[in-house]
């Protein structure tokens, strides 16, 4: 079921570069058969206070690149600032934010907002701003609002349920 | 096993934080009410400072405490959402010298072999 093959993926590759050859050589493994799941993953911190927030990122990354399905990220206490539209971090460091809409639109990834932990935080859609008389929202493109029902069907949709929090 | 209706799995919610000092607490206890609608088994397990959670006579109004709603109470009507499984860390409890007789709610000690052997039976553990 489970046996990785070797392969050599490119052939050799033998670069010269004044007196030194540099000898490049690509292995790639690779599963026969590859079981693919569906994850779940639910991010309790906000964005660069603390680690979590950019390890879900990583980890929902690397799933879809390997062929999993993320069947939903649940944003939760803190988290929820993970979708705050008015974030702007110095130039030189990642943007948390942009970085989880661009991957939700390269894989229609379903990005959920607490609506209860986002509200006692100030983060409102158009529709939220507009029942509580505010008079901006703040929800990043690729995000949307929703109850913590959402949260309870992943766990119950999805193979593994992945925390990531303090 | 996905998409069918009536799947019943088993949640567990870890309880790790005391109460007042973050929001995990209350934010913990508002997924398992909202949980409790789609009758999942659920359990509650209170290990470390969560074990405070529990603690009868939490005092912590604008006169008498920290200005915070006491959401103890909370637990006590757990019961009436079929949420009866609550279980408390042997050794976290004895560290900080409480007794069963402390707590709110009717509970069951769990050594930490027991505790491991709980969280091994779940499909779904939720750590606040």
């Amino acid at each position: 079921m489970n046996r990785y093959q070797l392969s050599i993926n490119a052939p050799v590759v033998l670069t010269q570069t004044g007196a030194s050859i540099t000898v490049i050589i690509h292995f790639s493994f690779f599963k026969g058969e590859v079981h693919t799941m569906k994850f779940a993953v639910l991010v309790n911190e906000g964005p660069y206070q603390h680690q979590a927030s950019d390890s879900a990122y990583q980890f929902t990354r690397a799933a879809l690149e390997k062929g999993h399905e993320i069947f939903r990220v649940f944003f939760y206490h803190d988290g929820v600032n993970n979708a705050s539209r008015l974030t702007v971090p110095p130039q030189d460091d990642r943007h948390i934010v942009n970085r989880w809409s661009e991957l939700a639109k390269q894989h229609n990834l379903d990005l959920v907002v607490c609506i209860a932990a986002a509200q006692r935080r100030g983060m409102l859609d158009e529709n939220e701003a507009k029942r509580h008389g505010k008079d901006a929202n703040n929800i990043a493109e690729g995000f949307r609002i929703s109850g913590l029902g959402q949260l309870i069907e992943a766990g119950i949709q999805s193979e593994r349920l992945v925390v990531f929090g303090d | 096993m996905e998409d069918e209706e009536g799947v019943v799995k088993k949640f567990l919610y870890l309880n790790r934080k005391a109460p007042y000092g973050s929001i995990y607490a209350l934010e913990s206890l508002e997924v398992v009410l909202i949980g409790a609608a789609f009758e999942q088994d659920v359990s509650l397990a209170f290990i470390d400072d969560g074990v405070y959670q529990l603690k009868k006579g939490q005092q912590t109004s604008v006169s008498t405490g920290i200005g915070v709603k006491d959401f103890s109470k909370t637990y006590r009507a757990l019961e009436g959402y079929d949420v009866e499984k609550l279980y408390v860390d042997k050794k976290s409890l004895e560290e900080r010298g409480l007794s069963t007789n402390d707590l709110l709610v009717d509970v069951e000690v769990l050594d930490d072999a027991q505790m491991a052997e709980l969280m091994e039976q779940q499909d779904v553990v939720l750590s606040f």
